[in-house]
């Protein structure tokens, strides 16, 4: 039995099939809709967030399976002050699949050391959210047709910013990639990131304005940069406009650019953004669907030799 | 070596660096056994200027080569029987320890699920780097026990 922990969990090769399946799904949906008949997803959210859980809960509902969990710890056995490992043995006899989100780092994993079904991480506190990773993977390779040979900009807050360092490393693993890290000084990039990257013989740049590197970019990945990581407001304002991706500064990109965000965004991205083509964060937020729709068909042991019979 | 009388049985944990024999009585549990134990500090050393040593008479079996190597993989270990030294064993980083030292990140479940064991992965051989199997948090340096 597998679990999803990490996106490295899956070698490059079983990335490949799980996205070649999102794809198949995006353009068939109406062929998995019942592949998960009878089948039970349990989302076990011991903090909220509803973008990540009606994600996965959709995707149950798009293969034909149901769903059941908690939104929150309040509501579940937890605030009773039940383990996590107790937890999950109980929801093993409930449910198929289970995906869990909780604020403690590595709780996923305790669950998955005790399940008798598999277990997704959702997302636990700063250490990891892999779906997301994989929703970014999976847009990358759909838009771009292929997950080596462009140039990543990523901007904004990437000292704390857990998507920003899961998504580096995940990307690490292919061909010819260049990263240009634009954010604030207080924000950059960390040490130890950058020694990964020495490492692995990555071309990469750092840089404090977007303006100045736009024009060279295939990707633009946003994220947020929240007030309350800086020192001092008049660092912030005098900071936050560079952050801030408008018109203007989309009229130096590439006609070709994508620009991704993990959503919500606050005001990062102008909306006066959302229409232009290059725009691709709510067609991201769809292959968050795809992704999980074809990663809940792997788990559950229902993908093997779906896209081979599509062939014949 | 310094003569503190000799043991029938046990063994010999020799070029301990020199203050750190007390923690390693604790760690391996010997204050915990009811046997002979001689801890000798600061004893001179051509190779090590100063060192420390541990002399326990005990079963040998007794003893947890793993988390001796986890500690300080140099130490050299004399195994004692019949009042000789029969095997000089070495020490290796063991790929896992299981309750030696505790994860100090404050948002791992082990902070608040108390029945978790604490367990350390050796992930880099060559720093030595050990993480939480659940935060994947570093282990801070391993005399911070």
């Amino acid at each position: 039995m597998r679990h999803l922990m990490s996106p490295l969990d899956f070698s490059t090769g079983e990335l490949d099939r799980l996205f070649d399946l999102a794809n198949d799904i995006e353009k068939n949906m109406d062929k998995y809709a019942h592949v998960c008949d009878g089948k039970k997803l349990a989302t076990c959210f011991y903090e909220p967030s509803t973008r990540t859980r009606l994600s996965f809960e959709a995707a149950m509902l798009n293969l034909g399976g149901n769903v059941l969990g908690f939104s929150e710890a309040s509501s579940s056995s937890a605030a009773k002050g039940e383990s996590v490992s107790d937890t999950i043995r109980v929801i093993s006899c409930y449910a198929d699949i289970c995906a869990m989100r909780h604020p403690k780092e590595g709780a996923p994993m305790v669950a998955a050391t005790h399940s008798l079904i598999p277990v997704i991480n959702a997302g636990d506190g700063g250490h990891q959210h892999p779906t997301q990773t994989l929703t970014d993977l999976l847009t990358i390779r759909s838009l771009n047709g292929s997950l080596s040979d462009f140039t990543i900009g990523l901007c904004g807050d990437l000292k704390f910013g857990r998507t920003v360092h899961s998504l580096i490393r995940a990307l690490l693993r292919y061909e010819n990639i260049k990263f240009v890290f634009i954010s604030p000084e207080e924000l950059r990039i960390p040490d130890y990131i950058i020694t990964e990257l020495k490492e692995k013989n990555a071309e990469f740049e750092e840089v404090t304005k977007l303006e100045d590197v736009i024009g060279t970019l295939d990707i633009l990945y946003m994220t947020r940069v929240q007030r309350e990581r800086f020192f001092n407001e008049e660092d912030y304002i005098r900071l936050k406009d560079f952050y801030i991706l408008n018109k203007a500064k989309l009229a130096l990109a590439k006609e070709t650019m994508m620009v991704l965000h993990p959503l919500p965004r606050v005001n990062e991205i102008s909306v006066e953004v959302d229409n232009d083509k290059r725009a691709a964060y709510f067609k991201q937020a769809q292959y968050g669907v795809y992704v999980r729709m074809a990663l809940i068909m792997t788990l559950l042991g229902l993908a093997d030799g779906v896209l081979e019979n599509n062939d014949r | 070596m310094l003569n503190v009388g000799k043991i029938e049985e046990g063994f010999v944990l020799d070029h301990i660096k020199a203050g750190q024999s007390l923690d390693i009585y604790h760690k391996l549990n010997l204050d915990k056994l009811d046997c002979t134990v001689a801890i000798i500090k600061n004893a001179k050393s051509n190779k090590m200027g100063k060192k420390d040593l541990l002399k326990v008479e005990c079963d040998v079996e007794m003893l947890d080569l793993d988390v001796l190597g986890f500690i300080d993989h140099s130490i050299t270990v004399n195994v004692i029987k019949g009042g000789e030294i029969i095997e000089k064993k070495s020490l290796k980083l063991p790929k896992q320890i299981t309750n030696v030292i505790k994860c100090k990140n404050p948002r791992c479940i082990t902070s608040i699920e108390q029945e978790l064991p604490h367990i350390f992965v050796l992930t880099d051989e060559k720093s030595e780097t050990y993480r939480c199997k659940y935060c994947e948090e570093k282990a801070v340096k391993r005399w911070d026990i």
